[in-house]
């Protein structure tokens, strides 16, 4: 690991005005991800301002009758709160699909959506990658891309985007909210939080340098039934090879994002019209265009199975 | 001369160094000599920490990189507590902090000031054990026993999250608070693995604790 200079801050302000003054600097929250990346020197940061002290712990009502999430909400009260569980258990059930006991102790909402991809080449410093090393080529186009993208890659990068909570979020339609260096707070929707890598990989947000996560919103409760459907290779603590998750009504309508196919959880609004007509429809809308190598085609028909598997619970 | 070990310094190196610092030495005050203390390798950057570890309280300098887990084999000796993977991918290093169960090797030792940590030697030593202790020895809760101190630790907390109502991945409804069965046990144990495989031994000893019959 690098060396670097740590300070601890106690208000988001404080947290952004570290930033401005340490060029080089990075927040860090739970470190589950950012400090296993510094151990392989993929992450080298000169300066570490801790924010898992500064507040915006707190699960609170919007005016609207939505619901406003700190950005350093334990992943576990996240999923343990009497009012997510009630109207938003698409996210408790994401987030206690994922990872373990221990590490959704640690892991806060805002670093769990800013999760780097698990990308094997991604984590092996030897192997050429566009997102570690700009320009260095991409080792997984042409190598093994069993866990890689089907829709939304580029020729740069063909990585996905690994959370688990998140792929509820986009279903819900939820918001970041964000302060940035200069004081000024902005409100982007998730659906527009992830850049498509295009010819830059390393550039996975809209957040500017320093903007740092204060909250994520939900909109008000839409009902239904709250279903996640996550496949892995083994029955618990792995990432997800394709992951549905969704709200269906009774009348069939609903909201469906899925997580393992592309760099955000994967969410078209024409899909979920297709929703009542079934698996196959949808999944014909969610995944148009999808182009697969001969190692992740599987997840074409994974994914419409997972959805018809999670269609015919719904209708209990 | 004491050479600091974390800089490995060549025989021929260590010459020349010698023979700079003399050097040094006969025109100390010049501008010259000023400018290389000033270029000398510096020491990696450090941060005080003051932590609870088992009821005892402990202040330490730490170079910022150590891990909790690091700072509790190394620097304060309790080597309970395992390193097995160094990456949070398999539960060896669990510890408990301010009563929640967590990897050590992912959290640095800086975040933890006024942090009240509880390791495996913290819970029972040898004569004086917790139930949890007592039970894994009883039902054969392990083989080689690396795993064991963070599989304890863990197993201690999953009780606690269980009865605080937090729901797994295997809880059938979200507005039913938990209760302890053989499937809860497994997922919310998954975070531990055993390469001896001794987890149907692990879960005995737990439902045993638990009281429960399961
Ligand atoms: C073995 C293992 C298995 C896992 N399995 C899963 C899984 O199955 N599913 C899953 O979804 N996840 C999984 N994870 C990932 C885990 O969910 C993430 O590591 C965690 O959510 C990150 O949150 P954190 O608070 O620890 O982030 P940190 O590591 O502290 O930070 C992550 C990033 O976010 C930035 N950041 C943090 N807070 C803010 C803020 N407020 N504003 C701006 N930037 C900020 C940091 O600078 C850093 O770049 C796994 C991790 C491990 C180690
Ligand atoms: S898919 Fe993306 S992250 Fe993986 S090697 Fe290619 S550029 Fe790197
Ligand atoms: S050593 Fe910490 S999880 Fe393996
Ligand atoms: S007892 Fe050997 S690894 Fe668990």
């Amino acid at each position: 690991m690098k060396s670097f200079t740590y300070e601890r801050v106690d208000t988001p302000a404080a947290a952004t005005a570290a930033f401005a003054r340490t060029p080089g600097a990075r927040f860090i929250a739970g470190g589950t991800n950012l400090l296993d990346l510094m151990k392989l020197e993929i992450e080298t940061p000169g300066h570490l301002i801790d924010v898992s002290r500064i507040g915006l712990d707190r699960i609170e009502p919007t005016s609207d009758g939505g619901i406003r999430i700190g950005a350093m909400v334990r992943n576990t009260d996240l999923a343990a709160d009497a009012q997510i569980r009630r109207d938003y258990g698409l996210v408790s059930r994401a987030l206690v699909a994922g990872a373990s006991g221990q590490l959704r102790n640690k892991a806060t909402t805002a670093g769990n959506l800013l999760q780097r991809t698990r990308c094997p080449y991604f984590y092996d410093t030897n192997q050429p990658c566009n997102k570690r090393k700009p320009g260095s080529g991409c080792a997984a186009i042409g190598g093994f891309s069993r866990i890689h993208a089907i829709v939304g890659a580029s020729d740069a990068c063909i990585a996905t985007h690994p959370s688990d909570m998140a792929v509820a979020m986009q279903a819900l339609d939820a918001a970041v909210e964000t302060i940035d260096t200069a004081g000024k707070t902005r409100r982007i929707a998730l659906a527009d939080f992830y850049r498509a890598p295009a010819n830059t990989p390393h550039l996975e947000t809209v957040l500017a340098p320093g903007e740092l996560i204060t909250a994520v919103t939900l909109p008000k409760p839409v009902g239904g039934t709250h279903i996640y459907h996550k496949v892995r290779d083994r029955a618990s603590y792995a990432f997800a090879l394709i992951s549905v998750g969704a709200v269906v009504q009774r009348d069939g309508r609903g909201h469906v994002a899925i997580g393992g196919v592309g760099y955000k959880p994967w969410r078209i609004k024409a899909a979920d019209a297709e929703l009542p007509r079934g698996a196959k429809a949808a999944t014909a809308a969610l995944l148009a265009g999808a182009k697969t190598t001969h190692e992740n085609a599987y997840k074409l028909p994974l994914v419409e199975r997972t959805l018809a598997s999670v269609l015919a619970q719904a209708k209990g | 001369m004491a050479i600091p070990e974390e800089f490995p310094i060549s025989r021929r190196g260590l010459l020349a160094g010698g023979a700079v610092s003399v050097a040094a030495v006969s025109a100390a005050g010049s501008p010259d000599a000023r400018a290389a203390v000033e270029k000398a390798p510096s020491r990696p950057p450090t941060a005080r920490v003051a932590f609870h570890v088992n009821n005892t309280a402990h202040e330490l300098e730490l170079d910022t990189r150590t891990t909790l887990l690091d700072a509790l084999r190394e620097h304060l000796r309790l080597t309970g507590t395992k390193k097995g993977c160094d990456h949070g991918q398999c539960g060896a290093c669990t510890v408990i902090v301010d009563g929640r169960r967590i990897n050590s090797c992912l959290s640095l030792a800086v975040m933890h000031d006024g942090d009240k940590i509880t390791t495996i030697e913290g819970l029972g030593l040898p004569g004086n054990l917790h139930p949890m202790q007592q039970a894994f020895v009883e039902h054969d809760g392990y083989q080689c026993g690396y795993c064991t101190p963070g599989q304890i630790c863990s197993a201690v907390a999953v009780l606690e999250e269980i009865k605080a109502g937090i729901p797994s991945h295997v809880t059938a409804d979200l507005s039913d608070p938990p209760s302890v069965t053989r499937p809860e046990l497994r997922e919310r144990m998954s975070g531990n693995i055993c390469r001896c495989g001794a987890y149907s031994n692990i879960v005995d000893a737990i439902v045993d604790v638990a009281g429960v019959k399961a």
